[in-house]
């Protein structure tokens, strides 16, 4: 990966929110829950699992959040945020472009599962 | 005589088959649980003994229930099994009065007419032969109707029929090969002899009349005892285990034993107890709405009974209970299903032959890893109420049905705390639905305290999701009510006064209240208190889905809208002006699928309530009484 200084010489600024790390993520977890819930695709994150989830009520679980987390490829993050889901299905209700929020959850704490036996 | 060389394959495939059910019944005896064994055991001495006969003959053999779904289907299930147990029976009588001695090995039976070619040329002997022909052609009257159920299913009422795997299909054929063979076998013997009644007489008659019957007879004789023989020895493998393993799970349920929530020699003989009729796909609305037609009970317990990895089929389940209700055998597929999901991933494992017969104890049940963990909620410490009102999570996206439910408690006075105003913690149900009973103890203890602190003597719920947890799996004092129980309550003891809304409504048992929880007549008592109660095609135990159910976690959502539809146009098929739910889950899916308005009961009872003003003229304390409980 080009390192930040480098990239500032040719006149490029790095916004560090904005960078994905392709040494420090793994996208096997995307790949898993994309094909085991082929609509996590369609999520267009309008957020509004986030407005009316149960757990995140109390506490910062965000679904929203969530997904970029499974997108990026960001295990560490994803590992600790797939616990808080109560699976009620508010989110599945609200959910305007139809994703299956809670096989998302299901599929990627299963994933992360594998992960650890090295399954993946 | 008695040693002819063709009754081999009959006795040793019948030897075969007694000594194998009785080492496998006294397998699963002793793998029962203590408390299980205890109960089988009281219940020899007893009651359940005398039960479970008069359950054996009306189910297994006269097949009752199945009769009820279509007379055809249950007529072709009652000859085969109440007609080859006639067979049986009678066949004995005849060889041990007629024969040279009594008390005759089985062969001596099957094979009579072999044997005594010339009985029953007068007399009595005449007319016993009469009946065991009848007894023949009614047999083979089902069997025709087998054949064609097989080709063309619609005709005896079933939508389709299920798949069936090689030795299913062997078992089959040579359960069909048996009573033609034995028609045929008859029919030559008494052909060359000129005995035989209307059937195998005549038939003998015609056939030596231009073939040389004496000499053929033996060939139809050997494939009689080798069809016979081949079932027998393919019964363990095959879906016809069916047949022995029904009396001992009739026995096992009249006992007191039910699924609970592991394997168990229970489930293990429910599995070998299902005969793969498919009654359950014709039911099941994710076949005949959304065209998924691998997934049903049927398949579940076929993969079950093959050890195939069938985490895919169990997930695939909206849950609703049709299957288990129509049944002919009595399944608990439910529990079935749930026992399953909380089992860790399966390796699909594709059993030998010899394996199938082996008797194994199912590989033990490992709990998932807990996946969840609610760490973070923290302790309330709730006001002290008598009635608490717990929305639930579906309720809040629902507001409306709060709404109703608010207006109609402060109509009656009812002081009450609303447990969720601010969004509660999820009941717990939609975890367990997915198999995951840890997690969802967590949050059980978590609302379990609550109310207890609280004090509160009656527990209402919006959500039948919330109201099957709180009845079946929290420990609570407080007696829990659905808001259509408690309406009716405060109606009951007058402290609600409701007008009349001139309005023809269907009601939409929700599966969790209907099945889930035998909640069927108090939701109709209100409606019809405020409004006109049409009747519905689907409804009570056979109520539709309404499509968005939590107990499918893999569904999509195109799916679950053709499940939806479909549910609401034959709800909708009398044009109601309003299609009336108690569940905010099915209030949300139905209103998406239909053109009718949709509501809940207690928006309606809402509606018929006085006008504001009339209220505080006329307010009455309530006095809601509070149930025996019947929390266990």
């Amino acid at each position: 990966m080009m390192s930040e200084g480098r990239a500032n010489k040719f006149g490029f600024a790095i916004s560090r929110s904005r960078l994905i790390d392709y040494d420090a993520t793994d996208r096997k977890v995307r790949e898993y829950v994309t094909l085991r819930e082929p609509s996590f695709r369609l999520c267009f994150a309008c957020g509004g699992c986030t407005a009316t989830c149960t757990a995140g009520q109390h506490t910062s679980f965000n679904l929203r959040r969530m997904n970029t987390y499974i997108r990026r490829g960001e295990i560490e993050p994803l590992r600790e945020e797939v616990t808080r889901c109560m699976l009620c299905g508010k989110c599945l209700l609200v959910c305007p472009r139809g994703v299956n929020t809670r096989n998302v959850v299901a599929v990627a704490a299963e994933a992360i599962r594998k992960l650890g036996r090295n399954e993946l | 005589m008695n040693s002819e060389l063709f009754i081999t394959p009959f006795n040793l495939g019948l030897y075969f088959i007694l000594i194998y059910s009785v080492v496998r019944s006294t397998v699963w005896f002793r793998n029962l649980s203590r408390p299980d064994k205890l109960r089988l055991q009281r219940g020899f001495f007893g009651r359940p003994f005398m039960d479970s006969l008069r359950e054996i003959f009306s189910e297994s053999l006269l097949h009752r229930k199945i009769f009820k779904k279509n007379p055809l289907l249950g007529y072709m299930h009652m000859s085969l099994a109440f007609g080859w147990f006639l067979l049986i029976v009678f066949g004995t009588f005849e060889a041990d009065f007629f024969g040279e001695k009594h008390l005759n090995p089985p062969s001596h039976a099957i094979f009579f007419r072999w044997f005594n070619p010339d009985h029953g040329s007068e007399g009595f002997a005449r007319i016993y032969g009469f009946w065991m022909d009848l007894l023949l052609a009614f047999i083979l009257s089902g069997l025709l109707l087998a054949v064609i159920k097989r080709f063309i299913p619609r005709m005896m009422g079933m939508k389709k029929t299920t798949k069936h795997t090689w030795t299913d299909r062997i078992a089959l054929t040579s359960l069909w090969l048996i009573f033609p063979s034995r028609l045929l076998a008859e029919s030559f013997t008494c052909g060359a002899h000129g005995s035989g009644s209307f059937l195998t007489g005549n038939m003998g008659a015609a056939l030596a009349s231009f073939l040389p019957a004496a000499e053929i007879a033996p060939v139809f004789w050997w494939l009689y005892s080798l069809a016979l023989g081949t079932f027998f020895l393919l019964l363990p493998v095959s879906r016809y285990f069916h047949i022995p393993v029904e009396l001992f799970l009739i026995f096992m349920r009249n006992s007191g034993i039910t699924t609970g929530d592991r394997h168990s020699s229970y489930t293990e003989v429910q599995t070998h107890a299902c005969s793969s009729c498919g009654v359950c796909i014709g039911v099941c609305q994710m076949s005949y709405a959304a065209g998924i037609h691998d997934i049903q009970s049927a398949y579940f317990i076929k993969g079950l009974r093959n050890d195939r990895d069938i985490a895919a089929i169990t997930a695939n389940c909206l849950m609703c209970g049709r299957c288990e209700e129509v049944c002919p055998v009595g399944i608990e597929l439910g529990p079935m299903r749930l026992i399953e999901r909380r089992q860790g991933e399966r390796e699909d494992h594709k059993l030998r032959l010899a394996e199938k017969y082996t008797i194994t104890r199912r590989r033990s049940t490992l709990e998932k890893a807990p996946t969840q963990s609610y760490g973070y909620l923290e302790r309330e410490e709730p006001e002290k109420a008598e009635v608490l009102f717990f929305a639930g999570c579906m309720t809040h996206l629902t507001p409306s049905v709060i709404v109703a439910m608010k207006k109609i408690m402060d109509s009656a006075g009812v002081k009450y705390r609303f447990m969720d105003e601010q969004g509660g913690v999820c009941c717990g149900r939609p975890l367990m639905l997915a198999g995951r009973d840890k997690e969802a103890r967590e949050l059980i203890n978590h609302n379990s305290d609550i109310i207890w602190k609280s004090g509160a003597q009656i527990l209402v719920t919006s959500c039948p999701i919330c109201y099957k947890v709180f009845r079946e799996s929290y420990y609570l004092e407080a007696t829990v009510m659905h808001h259509s129980e408690f309406i009716n309550l405060l109606i009951e003891e007058g402290s609600l006064r409701l007008g009349y809304l001139h309005r023809k409504v269907v009601y939409h048992d929700p599966c969790e209240l209907g099945r889930g929880s035998g909640i069927y007549d108090e939701p109709r008592a209100v409606i019809s208190y405020v409004a006109e109660l049409q009747q519905a095609s689907q409804e009570r135990n056979m109520s539709l889905c309404c499509g968005g159910s939590l107990g499918n976690l893999t569904l999509s959502s195109e799916k679950r809208a053709l499940i939806a539809a479909d549910a609401a146009r034959t709800l909708t098929v009398a044009s109601p002006d309003e299609l009336i739910t108690a569940c905010p889950l099915c209030k949300k899916t139905f209103a998406q699928a239909t053109e009718t308005k949709v509501s809940d009961i207690a928006e309606l009872v809402a509606a018929a309530l006085p006008k504001p003003a009339e209220i505080a003229a006329k307010r009455r304390p309530a006095r809601a009484a509070v149930r025996t409980s019947r929390i266990g």
